[in-house]
């Protein structure tokens, strides 16, 4: 059960350290902790609750089974098809900073013993940005899912649109929302996962596409960013406006989960939709015909 | 893959700065004489004549030097022909459509039947003002979520009964506010963007004037994309990425031309398909050709597209978007 606890041997990603130091400090609560207790705790502070935010090679750690990631197309970078002043720039000091070559981690593994694609947006790589090869790896894992008959769960942690790929940024909420229609056709289950920040253009693609829409406690999940919208209304928002709190009271997300229980109830959701996935097919034809579930008239 | 775009041409960039610069001076000399004329009762007309001829000059010379910035400032010109009424000229007996079903009927964002070049379609843009007063009843144009959910009821209906979608796009943004947020505004983008890419009948869009991101991007997904030669087309509005990479939203100019916005850009990025040419001076000198030239667009790729299967539609749809994007892949 506690697997996450020892970390998996990726395949080909290079891991990188955890922050250095032996003591951490919460940003909300300023509660300082043993490092090495924190990341036991998944990184929630033991004081406040504070989901700390991951990086998508953590976030793996914590939901996979031990050992069951296999990384898919490591080796897609951005390039500059702008020639966007400072973006190669930006790029090269996110890799050294991250270890990763750009802002998602893509592949296969195992969630309490349901194989599944998934995906895992990387906020520390700017801002976990949607250019065109976040838009691409997005794309593929959709696409492999597919190939393969496998359920998808992607966790997202992104500001949106990479404005230093302009419009083709714009052009990946396309691409990616094309790729997911194509899974809900082949009736697969896609379940979206949304963690701190998720906003911009990932909310306005695969992110709000889930069969089933999850979000980790406080997080920040909406559109436009609130600073835009308190000029253009000329109002304060309440402070929990747009949190993860937020959307499920407005209907927007099925579920608040708390990472401590996140692994289990994704696997409770994988276990059950692909369940459905052997049993579905007679009813599902049924369905196209007009026949109703329980084989009555629609 | 999309293919890179060439360097920026600086220097023409520095140059239309200097000829709007060297604009507004002219103006303000010939502001300033004419106050003059008018209070001491001298006659300038030789002096007046001779700036306004310079004038005339500099605008000539900034026609020649477009740049991205003369496009957003023409893209948002408030006498430029607007989204109702290129729907509204193009399509004969154009009947409205209201209401999403859901919440209420978004002022700013128009959806309709009518005929274009007698064959039944359906027609869906937002509805911005062309004063003060109509902006506000339209909200600048900027739609709620309960506005993309009434634009996809209307693009239903035009796959229902196999008729072409025109959607004609000019929007500065989807609207960012909180009843927009409470209402899903992020979902109903998503959701009228994955429909869109298997709407079973042609859909053929048109960027007559700001393709303002996601807002605008909900109405704009199309197995062929047009756009006028000062149309925008942007990720973010330049002040925004000007605020964002420079603390200093003066700075506009220089994110717009960094964004590369511009229709002509767009098309050798493969995410517009025809760029079609505007009236010299733009599209507002003269609405009338504006709407002709994209009748014109329209019409051509509308009739080609009804010709074709459905299944070839959707797999020709898939993969032109499937293709766009700049990557490196190399172990």
């Amino acid at each position: 059960m506690l697997n996450w606890l020892r970390r998996p041997k990726y395949g080909s990603i290079q891991r990188r350290d955890m922050p250095a130091g032996l003591w951490a400090k919460c940003p909300r609560c300023g509660t300082v902790v043993f490092h090495k207790d924190l990341v036991r705790n998944l990184k929630v502070c033991p004081k406040c609750a504070l989901h700390h935010r991951l990086a998508a090679e953590e976030r793996l750690t914590f939901t996979l089974d031990e050992g069951s990631f296999e990384e898919i197309d490591p080796e897609l970078r951005s390039g500059d098809p702008l020639r966007f002043d400072g973006y190669r720039e930006k790029l090269a000091e996110a890799r050294e900073k991250t270890g990763n070559l750009d802002a998602v981690i893509i592949g296969f593994g195992s969630i309490e013993g349901s194989r599944t694609a998934i995906g895992a947006l990387d906020f520390p790589f700017m801002g976990g940005s949607m250019g065109s090869v976040v838009g691409e790896k997005v794309t593929r894992i959709a696409e492999r899912a597919l190939e393969a008959r496998l359920p998808l769960v992607i966790f997202s942690a992104s500001g949106g649109a990479r404005m230093q790929e302009g419009a083709l940024s714009l052009m990946q909420l396309v691409k990616t929302s094309a790729a997911i229609a194509r899974l809900h056709e082949a009736r697969l289950p896609y379940l979206s996962v949304m963690c701190d920040p998720t906003t911009g253009g990932v909310t306005a693609s695969f992110a709000f596409l889930g069969d089933v829409i999850l979000a980790e406690p406080g997080a920040l999940i909406g559109f436009a960013g609130r600073r835009v919208i308190e000029q253009t209304i000329r109002r304060k928002l309440p402070d929990n406006f747009q949190t993860a709190e937020f959307c499920l009271e407005h209907g927007l997300i099925d579920m608040v989960v708390p990472r401590s229980e996140m692994r289990a109830t994704v696997a409770r959701l994988l276990r059950f939709f692909g369940s459905s996935q052997k049993a579905a097919e007679p009813i599902a034809a049924g369905v196209a015909q007009g026949v109703g579930p329980s084989g009555s008239e629609a | 893959m999309t293919a890179v775009l060439p360097e920026r041409d600086r220097a023409a960039e520095a140059r239309a700065t200097e000829l709007e610069a060297q604009l507004t001076q002219l103006q303000r000399e010939i502001d300033g004489l004419q106050r003059r004329a008018d209070k001491d009762k001298l006659d300038f007309s030789p002096q007046i004549r001779e700036l306004e001829t310079r004038a005339a000059e500099a605008r000539e010379a900034l026609l020649a030097n477009r740049q991205a910035w003369q496009a957003v400032v023409l893209a948002r010109h408030p006498q430029r022909p607007k989204a109702q009424d290129f729907i509204k000229t193009l399509l004969d007996d154009f009947t409205e459509l209201h209401g999403d079903r859901l919440f209420r009927d978004d002022p700013a964002m128009l959806a309709g039947v009518g005929w274009f070049e007698g064959r039944p379609v359906v027609a869906i843009g937002p509805h911005k003002g062309k004063d003060t007063k109509e902006n506000i009843a339209h909200n600048f144009g900027m739609p709620y979520p309960e506005g993309y959910r009434k634009a996809l009821r209307a693009m239903r209906l035009a796959e229902k009964f196999g008729y072409p979608v025109i959607s004609v796009v000019d929007t500065p943004a989807a609207f960012p506010g909180d009843g927009a947020e409470e209402r899903g505004q992020a979902e109903a983008i998503a959701r009228n963007i994955e429909e869109m890419t298997r709407l079973r009948t042609p859909i053929v869009v048109a960027i007559t004037g700001e393709g303002g991101s996601g807002g605008a991007l909900a109405i704009a997904v199309g197995d062929v994309v047009v756009m006028l030669e000062h149309a925008i087309y942007t990720v973010i509005p330049p002040e925004g990425c000007a605020a964002i990479l420079w603390r200093d939203a003066s700075r506009s100019r220089e994110a717009a031309a960094a964004l590369r916005l511009t229709a002509a850009e767009l098309a050798a990025l493969g995410i517009v398909d025809e760029v079609v040419p505007e009236p010299r001076g733009g599209a507002h000198l003269d609405p009338e050709a504006a709407i002709a030239s994209v009748r014109e667009a329209l019409r051509r790729h509308v009739m080609r597209l009804v010709g074709l299967p459905v299944d070839e539609l959707l797999r020709c749809r898939y993969a032109k978007y499937r293709a766009m994007g700049y990557y490196e892949e190399r172990a």
